[in-house]
């Protein structure tokens, strides 16, 4: 039954859409002058949904009749997409100007991003599920696009739009089945159905076609072929934006369809997610090797981190240590990749962009902190303690290791180890080689993202408490 | 004292340290690159002051860790944990005396980026100092990971010519041991709900997974130690790398290594390492007569002092897999006078490395002609480590030699061997440098030592003839661990059904070995 409470629970998402619909009309009327204040209008919404979102009772509800469910694990992930998003927009909103993004349309599009974001987290439903990755997709392609004078840019764009739009029919497709097979669009009836009836073979088809079109949203191998070019053609600001808050939005779909509606038929799904996974690593960790370009470098990464993280979603058994592991993954890996792009955004002389990586060299010396810290990132990325991603990588692979996937976990260490090679060529270039000109100075926008991301990635290892203590309930709830 | 978390007080003291330079000093004068040096070495100075607080307090009589202290971590029985016992605390000495001679033999050689260097060399003790005092695996493992950013930093900034190739190899070698590692750690997590070091002592593992486990550990250690065929990336590093990063490879590095084996590989594995025992001898046979010919046809001499620490880590490993406490004994033992002998010895390359600038072997001859005092220092140290009587080189070796022989003759055979092998290229590499005529012309100039150096080699002179004639201390704190550990070695062994009752051979111990002590909780 439907009741007003119901409006409650989508109290962020509302407060985003309106203030969206209210950040159009500023725009219109006041064009491109209002960029600046339209960014800072959004960042304030982004905040304003984060803290209501904390604020929401945690138990779960399931509101609209089961269409979309409210659990620590959607608020926790909701606060995490709004923490990236904003965090993204704070970082890139001086840089829209120079990069002929300079249009309030740009913000606005964020923001309804976010909303498909908060959307997808909590659908319960395989039509909300659906509604809420168009509504992310198709503000994304866009985005992409959003610099039409460049031909780079607008080539990602079509790129990612027919590459996305395929995916999102593999995706429809294996809804298509699983409804045909089990009779129902709803997570709850699904569950039931297999469980009473137990797995068949269209089910598993149904599933097959769906992970392949989730897949393709964290671009995961086989489905990262638009990956390096967007990352490469996009401009840097919407790099940014997509290699953080999207990312997260998606894994956390991932994570809710696997477990909540289809956790009867781990042992079926949990081949795909080997085989994904273990293809991500390794292809992540070689492909990496020959990038000359940062952000296209920093494309193969993540395609490799989203396999890291999946090597903790493919422990099935003990779904709270599963779903657990990739919850702290997935925060490590924003947190880090946020300071990283902090970084890459900071690459500016005379007001030019830089993206190569041999523009780093020698950075230590005119910039020492920022230098370090990139340092402090790159060694977190490979998974080298003492820092957080050593802490991340432990606990996917520690999943992995309980539920005795050993081919999965030697080949993903050895993958890391491959990867560990470029990102250690980065800090190779950053201090072993003759320095270039200093960078611009960085706008204090960049160093609070910077300076927060660096004393995380720091701090964490000592004081892990509170983190694992929500990623712990969190998981709980969706378990 | 228990009161008192000295041990985390010695581990975290050095970073305390490098935040100070960190933060408060800015590297932009003659002036404050001295206050820089100052700051390291009396921060590292003083470290070594606080953990001789540790042996002076240290209970020779009971094999149980000491100084425990914990902190809850991560939680699912994952803690911070740290504690010493008598195999490990001498290492934590070890590498507390060591880090103020590095620190004094950069004090010149390094002029710029003072302040890095001086930090990650700070941020590298506490790594090293953590890895032998930390009583969790995962805690140990951050500690022997993590060691290798300021080391690999070291190498490639402040390295020679070729030391970008030579920091990637080292690098990405021993992650490469490690990651296999680390899996194996989470494998045992979950056997045994915990990552307690003491616990998991405690705790039997099943057969068939012991290998596996073993065969991971090995995996690290063997890169770490190294062994042959495991070593090649040492040469490198060691050739790239300065002077102090020699040091700290070859005195503190590799012992992590060995440490492993024997608290690790042997403690928890003790059936697998049973099993391996001839496997580890073979690759240690090889690896005496092998690397030790190698050493001989060095042309540079670091390269020949890195091939014979191989050789001498050989020893180690033989000795911790003899699996009895003469063996076991000798090895630590040997670990401890290579941490000061090969030290020494690179240092004594780097005073005239920082004269002439090379290390070619042929660039040199009649030494001995313009440096005394330097010929002097350099014999005794070349002495050590051949093994001469009176040295600490030779009562290691002697000790793992008899271990080898009790249990295979014909590893004892190579072993032998190879310390003919390594009078060979020491004393050949000594007569080449030091002894012959002068004649070369850049030689005409050199100067002696100056009070700098004497300073940091005098010290170890002292230690190496000391604990030579008289290695009583050292053993007094190693054997009552030593015992408890091959007695639950032994335990374990029997009750797989793998060994039959032979008398238990002591080894030469202080008084503290024959004090009444139980085997720990079984």
């Amino acid at each position: 039954m439907s009741n007003e409470n119901d409006f409650l629970y989508i109290l962020p998402e509302l407060i985003l859409i309106i203030g969206a619909l209210i950040a159009l009309l500023i725009a219109g009327y006041k064009g491109k002058k209002s960029v600046g204040f339209v960014a800072n209008f959004a960042i304030g919404l982004m905040v304003l949904a984060g803290i209501v979102s904390y604020a929401l009772p945690n138990d779960v509800t399931r509101i609209f009749n089961g269409l979309l469910i409210n659990d620590s694990y959607s608020i926790f992930m909701k606060i995490l997409t709004l923490f990236g998003g904003a965090a993204t927009l704070l970082m890139i909103k001086n840089f829209l100007q120079s990069r002929k993004l300079d249009q309030p349309e740009f913000i606005v599009l964020i923001l309804f991003a976010i909303v498909g974001m908060m959307f997808m987290i909590s659908s319960n439903n395989l039509l909300t599920l659906y509604l809420g990755i168009e509504m992310q997709s198709l503000s994304l392609y866009i985005l992409a696009a959003f610099n039409r004078s460049s031909t780079k840019a607008t080539e990602s764009g079509l790129k990612y739009f027919i590459l996305g739009a395929l995916s999102s029919g593999m995706l429809l497709f294996g809804m298509s089945y699983i409804y045909g097979f089990t009779g129902s669009t709803s997570f709850d009836l699904i569950a039931e159905h297999i469980g009473k009836e137990g797995s068949s073979i269209g089910i598993i088809f149904g599933i097959t076609f769906l992970a392949a079109g989730l897949m393709f949203k964290i671009s995961a191998v086989p489905f990262h072929m638009w990956t390096p070019d967007v990352y490469e053609g996009a401009p840097t600001p919407v790099t940014a934006f997509f290699a953080t808050a999207p990312k997260i939005a998606a894994m956390a779909m991932i994570l809710r369809v696997l477990y909540s509606p289809f956790i009867e038929m781990g042992t079926d799904w949990q081949q795909i997610i080997v085989f994904v996974a273990l293809a991500s690593m390794v292809l992540g960790g070689f492909a990496g090797i020959a990038q000359k370009n940062i952000k296209r470098l920093m494309a193969y990464s993540s395609i490799a981190h989203m396999g890291y993280a999946l090597v903790g979603a493919s422990a099935f058994s003990d779904p709270g240590t599963a779903i657990k592991s990739v919850i702290l993954y997935m925060t490590i890996y924003l947190i880090t990749t946020l300071g990283v792009f902090a970084c890459i955004l900071g690459m500016k002389r005379g007001g030019d962009s830089f993206e190569k990586i041999s523009d780093l060299a020698g950075m230590w010396r005119n910039h020492p902190l920022i230098a370090i810290s990139l340092t402090i990132f790159m060694f977190s990325l490979t998974g080298m303690p003492p820092f957080a991603g050593f802490i991340a990588k432990y606990y996917v692979f520690s999943a992995a290791v309980n539920e005795g996937l050993w081919l999965l976990v030697i080949v993903g260490v050895l993958a890391s180890v491959v990867g560990a090679f470029y990102y250690l060529r980065i800090i190779k270039v950053i201090y072993f080689e003759e320095s270039k000109d200093a960078f611009d100075p960085m706008s204090i926008e960049l160093k609070i993202v910077l300076g927060f991301a660096t004393l995380f990635t720091i701090i964490f290892t000592i004081f892990p408490g509170s983190l694992l203590e929500l990623a712990q309930n969190a998981a709980q709830s969706l378990n | 004292m228990s009161e008192w978390p000295i041990l985390s007080i010695v581990t975290f003291f050095p970073l305390l340290g490098a935040l100070i330079i960190f933060i408060l000093i800015k590297e932009d004068s003659e002036q404050s690159k001295n206050n820089i040096r100052n700051i390291a070495f009396m921060t590292s100075g003083a470290t070594f002051l606080i953990s001789l607080l540790l042996w002076l307090f240290f209970d020779n009589t009971t094999a149980e860790m000491q100084f425990v202290e914990t902190a809850s971590w991560l939680g699912g029985n994952i803690n911070y944990k740290m504690g010493v016992d008598g195999i490990s605390m001498l290492f934590v000495i070890l590498t507390t005396f060591l880090l103020p001679f590095c620190i004094l033999a950069s004090w010149k050689t390094v002029k710029n980026n003072v302040k890095e260097f001086m930090i990650a060399f700070l941020v590298l003790e506490t790594f090293l100092i953590g890895v032998f005092s930390s009583l969790d695996l995962l805690v140990f493992y951050i500690f022997f990971e993590g060691g290798l950013i300021p080391l690999y930093l070291i190498i490639g900034i402040w390295g020679g010519k070729n030391r970008v190739y030579a920091s990637f190899k080292f690098f990405l070698f021993t992650l490469l041991g490690s990651v296999l590692m680390l899996l194996a750690i989470m494998a045992m997590y979950w056997d045994a709900g915990t990552t307690d070091i003491v616990e998991l002592l405690k705790h039997d593992f099943p057969a068939e997974m012991q290998t596996w486990l073993w065969l991971a550990f090995f995996a690290s250690f063997a890169v770490k130690m190294p062994m042959w065929p495991f070593h090649t990336w040492l040469p490198d590093a060691h050739v790239q790398a300065p002077t102090a990063g020699s040091v700290i490879l070859a005195g503190l590095s590799l012992k992590m290594g060995g440490y492993g084996f024997i608290r690790f590989s042997l403690s928890m594995f003790p059936e697998a390492s049973g099993d391996m025992q001839t496997f580890v001898f073979v690759l240690s046979a090889i690896a005496i007569i092998y690397t030790s010919l190698v050493a001989m046809m060095q042309k540079d001499m670091k390269k020949l002092i890195a091939y014979s620490s191989v050789a001498h880590m050989a020893f180690v490993t033989a000795g911790i897999f003899t699996a009895n406490s003469m063996g076991l004994q000798g090895a630590i033992f040997q670990m401890l006078s290579h941490g000061i002998v090969s030290s020494a010895l690179f240092l004594c390359v780097g005073v005239i490395y920082d004269r002439m600038h090379t290390r070619e072997i042929s660039a040199y001859g009649g030494l001995v002609h313009r440096m005394p005092y330097y010929a002097f220092i350099f014999m005794i140290f070349t002495m050590a480590n051949v093994g001469l009587p009176g040295t600490v080189g030779f009562v290691g070796e002697v000790l793992t030699l008899a271990a080898m022989f009790q249990v295979n003759t014909w590893m004892a055979l190579f072993a032998t061997t190879g310390v003919i092998l390594s009078a060979g290229y020491a004393l050949w590499l000594y007569r080449r440098v030091i002894f012959g005529e002068l004649e070369k012309e850049s030689l005409r100039d050199i100067l002696d030592m100056d009070k700098r150096e004497k300073y940091i080699l005098v010290p170890m002179i002292c230690i190496t003839i000391f604990f030579g004639f008289y290695p009583k201390p050292i053993f007094n704190v190693t054997s009552v661990s030593v015992d408890n550990l091959i007695e639950n070695y032994r335990h374990d062994m029997e009750n797989a059904g793998r060994l039959s009752h032979e008398p238990h051979i002591k080894a030469m111990g202080g008084d503290a070995a024959t004090a009444d002590h139980a085997p720990a909780t079984h």
